[in-house]
């Protein structure tokens, strides 16, 4: 293991250069062995695996109703999003009906976690560019979130609030007054944002044309959400494969041409209103009823194999299961959208200069638990 | 022509800059407008959410009775095998013999607080606690006992 950085220097005149695996730029342990001509970057190879907590192993090992727990661990700023796709996967597999009223709560919570998600994104991506002010503006409206989450979930990172039939409790009394509120506030937040960072000229000549990632590209590396649609790819699982109540809300899929930094960070930015037009569909209509359908105490999956996805906040997230008929599973797969779009940033990064490499690195919005899991 | 593109970029690249710094300096001056919470200055005042997930306890009532029958359901329910219900014997009054709580054993330290055990109890026996002041000096005291010695099953619960 690389305890410090080392500097090598080989002999075409190339420097290779170690970024992390403690580095605060990469979000996490990762570990960029960059080579590097003068300041051009020649290659970018990440090495993975400090953080492998074999949860799919360990998956197998615990029921049907305690593995979505383990999901929350992987991609923790969209815990309720990785916890709504396990449970979707039971579901499936189980053949339960949802009742409308949990899946309303469900989107709705899925929604606010997706902002959330992007407002801390949006915060440490500044803060990677060198703008330390943004990162409060972003939180200050996030612990608003994770304030209605703790109401009502219990927890405000790790809500672990699905259950397979539906959601464990039902919503909080205040939760629709505190989420209108708010949505309320948000909206003129959000233009805050764009008045911070967005328009800014040095913010901009940072990101405009540099990680340029092609359409075709990023199709063949299977990049995901904003990253792929940064490049023009439509590939938005609530609009193609709708779940849950999805195909019953208006909303656009956020699609940008340009390929570069500056796309991506724009069709995170334009999600987020996008967000808060689906909350503000379903959060007057919940309808009445029961929040959980009725399921025996022991879940046992017939025999087969049942795969589902939804879109987390940073793309696709698979869940693969695989039932011999006990009341655990045989094989779990989880497919993460992290480690394919990191995948895709040797692409981006090369012939690029070293300074732009950490622009790019923060318009994939990796969260590294979820590329190790 | 060249020099008037030149000269307009400086303007609009100035403008912007100076829109971002008009929003720092409004928050800068309006200290009503922070949110930061001192916190372990604020402590008497803080409140926890009614549903927040802190630990697992499990009330008693004055009579010291509480409603665990010791079935073993959050035992199971448990991904992180936290929780320990040993049980005992009792003669009923019929002179049968019934099982009965005798120790609840909750590991906090290895408890990730899901919540599983209280939705999986069939008689409310459990609940989360608010308390979230978990620190100590020794890993040995996280391992507790939540039922209160003498404490005995309420009557009426199966």
């Amino acid at each position: 293991m690389y305890t410090e950085t080392q500097i090598i220097s080989n002999s075409n005149d190339e420097l290779v250069v170690n970024v992390g695996p403690q580095h605060p730029a990469t979000h996490g342990v990762l570990h960029l062995v960059i080579t590097l001509q003068g300041e051009t970057i020649k290659k970018v190879e990440p090495h993975l695996g400090y953080i492998h907590r074999s949860i799919e192993k360990m998956c197998e090992s615990l029921t049907y109703r305690q593995f979505i727990y383990a999901s929350s661990r992987m991609d923790y700023l969209s815990a309720h999003i990785n916890n709504h796709a396990c449970a979707l996967a039971v579901e499936k597999g189980m053949q339960i009906e949802v009742p409308q009223r949990a899946q309303y709560i469900r989107v709705i919570m899925d929604e606010l976690t997706r902002i959330a998600s992007h407002e801390l994104w949006w915060g440490a991506m500044a803060m990677d560019l060198g703008a330390f002010t943004p990162f409060f503006y972003a939180f200050r409206e996030r612990e608003k979130i994770t304030d209605i989450m703790e109401e009502t979930c219990g927890a405000r990172l790790t809500m672990n609030y699905m259950v397979p039939g539906g959601v464990m409790t039902d919503i909080h009394p205040d939760f629709q007054k505190k989420v209108k509120e708010f949505i309320e506030l948000f909206k003129s937040k959000i233009d805050e944002y764009d008045e911070l960072v967005t328009g800014n000229i040095i913010f901009q000549n940072r990101t405009k044309g540099v990680g340029y990632l092609s359409k075709a590209d990023a199709i063949s590396y299977g990049c995901t959400g904003a990253v792929a649609r940064g490049s023009g790819v439509s590939c938005d699982i609530r609009k193609l494969y709708p779940y849950d109540i999805y195909d019953k809300v208006v909303f656009d899929e956020i699609l940008e041409t340009e390929g570069d930094s500056f796309a991506r960070y724009m069709v995170r930015m334009r999600e987020m209103r996008e967000s808060v037009k689906i909350i503000e569909q379903l959060i007057d209509n919940i309808p009445e009823g029961e929040h959980q359908a009725k399921t025996k105490a022991v879940l046992k999956l017939p025999k087969g194999d049942f795969y589902t996805r939804v879109e987390t906040a940073r793309g696709e997230l698979g869940v693969y299961i695989v039932s011999e008929g006990a009341t655990t599973p045989y094989r779990i797969k989880f497919r993460s959208p992290g480690f394919s779009n990191l995948s895709a940033l040797d692409q981006m990064a090369r012939g690029g200069k070293i300074g732009d490499l950490m622009a790019t690195m923060g318009t994939l919005d990796l969260v590294i638990p979820d590329i190790d899991r | 022509m060249f020099i008037k593109e030149y000269i307009t970029e400086i303007a609009k690249a100035t403008k912007s800059l100076w829109t971002g710094m008009r929003l720092t300096g409004h928050y800068f001056i309006r200290l009503k407008t922070v949110i930061t919470e001192q916190y372990p200055d604020n402590r008497d005042t803080l409140k926890m959410a009614e549903r927040f997930r802190g630990e697992v306890t499990m009330p008693h009532d004055e009579n010291n009775q509480h409603a665990c029958t010791g079935c073993t359901a959050c035992e199971l329910a448990c991904p992180n095998a936290t929780i320990k219900v040993i049980t005992k014997f009792e003669l009923t009054p019929e002179n049968k013999k019934k099982k009965a709580l005798d120790t609840f054993v909750y590991h906090l330290d290895m408890c990730t607080l899901c919540g599983l055990c209280v939705d999986a109890c069939p008689t409310g026996a459990i609940q989360m606690g608010q308390n979230f002041e978990h620190s100590v000096y020794d890993r040995s005291t996280l391992t507790k006992k939540l039922n209160k010695p003498g404490s005995k099953i309420r009557e009426g619960v199966e």
